[in-house]
């Protein structure tokens, strides 16, 4: 999909430009912004660096596990069909815990050891199961408390103000979650409903 | 609105303050810890170059050439009555299919319009506020053997409408 927009996006500029008159502006927009991509990426490294490092400093001191046993009694409500104890449950909190924390990649795999649980929990069938649905409409969300990599280039496009954007990111990842949360039981019972 | 303002100015540093004295107090080694995560970030910005590059690339084609305008006009009208700015659309289109390439279009968006301004802080937004839907799907379906997705793909669809629609909202209401 992405394939398709991308390469389409610039063979609509191409031919447009032939009939435009505009070639000499797409033939100057292409180098430029190519440099200007590779100064950006060396211009994110700093806060990178810098975020990833305090990040590595706080799983090992143990505040992604306070975290995790604070959003257990929620999350325990939010998927009926795993039994409390079991391991399901403690891949799911170590997935949300990463993703609010903005370890994407720490949080993948914590997820897959999840889905892997849950599949088993569902009889090990190629169909997803209600709890799945529920884990990954919360991870298609976004869980991210702070969005480094968008503060991170506005600080290079020079803001005046480059966490500005954190309260409205905020306010705008809980509606979209809450909303999901409620997408996915309102699904769930229509499901229930045609079955019957 | 002064209290959200304050949230934003303030959630890194007190981060910062909890995660080095509770460091400090645990005895942990957080300079090497700090150095030793350093590294991945290194890494990050490294893989993330040619995802800016070719997006960087093709929008600027795209913009450059006139056609990007000329669309814009074209479907203006109708966003303006529910209050989208249509610089917006290309963003809105790429999100939910690959995070790497909206980072790409939000970047060209701020670097064409400024990060300050309203179209730049929306796009800000947008990009922070979802994840991306597809790309989630896929790999973890997909990594367990799961074929039939059932109504998944459809809940967070319809999440990321409403994460675009919120922060249209959010941001007029705090920046308009």
């Amino acid at each position: 999909m992405v394939n398709i927009i991308w390469a389409f996006m610039a063979m609509v500029g191409i031919v447009y430009a032939m009939f435009n008159g505009t070639m000499d502006e797409v033939n100057k927009a292409i180098l430029e912004s190519a440099n200007q991509a590779v100064q950006l990426s060396i211009g994110l490294i700093s806060i990178l660096v810098f975020w990833l490092g305090i990040m590595k400093i706080a799983e090992h001191a143990g505040i992604l596990k306070v975290l995790t046993s604070l959003l257990r009694p929620l999350v325990v409500r939010l998927f009926p069909d795993i039994p409390k104890d079991h391991p399901a449950l403690g891949y799911i909190l170590s997935n949300f815990t990463a993703n609010l924390f903005g370890l994407g990649n720490a949080a993948t795999p914590l997820g897959i050891k999840a889905m892997e649980q849950m599949k088993k929990l569902n009889g090990n069938k190629d169909e997803a199961s209600r709890s799945m649905i529920t884990f990954l409409a919360i991870n298609t969300a976004g869980l991210t408390l702070i969005p480094t990599t968008v503060i991170a280039i506005r600080i290079q496009f020079n803001s005046s103000n480059p966490t500005e954007i954190v309260s409205t990111t905020l306010v705008a990842t809980g509606l979209a979650l809450t909303s999901a949360i409620l997408l996915d039981r309102y699904f769930y019972y229509r499901s229930q409903r045609r079955k019957k | 609105m002064a209290f959200l303002s304050a949230i934003s100015t303030w959630i890194i540093p007190s981060f910062l303050l909890i995660v080095l004295i509770t460091a400090y107090m645990k005895k942990i080694p957080s300079y090497e810890l700090f150095v030793e995560g350093g590294k991945e970030g290194v890494k990050l910005a490294f893989s993330l170059l040619p995802f800016l590059v070719g997006m960087l690339v093709a929008i600027s084609i795209l913009r450059s050439s006139g056609a990007l305008d000329a669309f814009i006009q074209l479907i203006s009208p109708l966003l303006m009555k529910a209050g989208i700015p249509p610089d917006i659309i290309p963003l809105a289109l790429v999100r939910p299919i690959s995070g790497n390439a909206a980072l790409g279009v939000m970047t060209e968006i701020i670097s064409t319009h400024g990060p300050d301004s309203f179209i730049g802080i929306l796009a800000s937004t947008i990009q922070g506020s979802t994840d991306t839907t597809l790309y989630i799907l896929t790999v973890y379906f997909g990594a367990v053997g799961i074929k039939r997705m059932g109504y998944a793909l459809k809940v967070g669809l319809l999440a990321d409408l409403v994460g675009i629609i919120v922060s249209v909202i959010i941001v007029t209401i705090m920046f308009g």
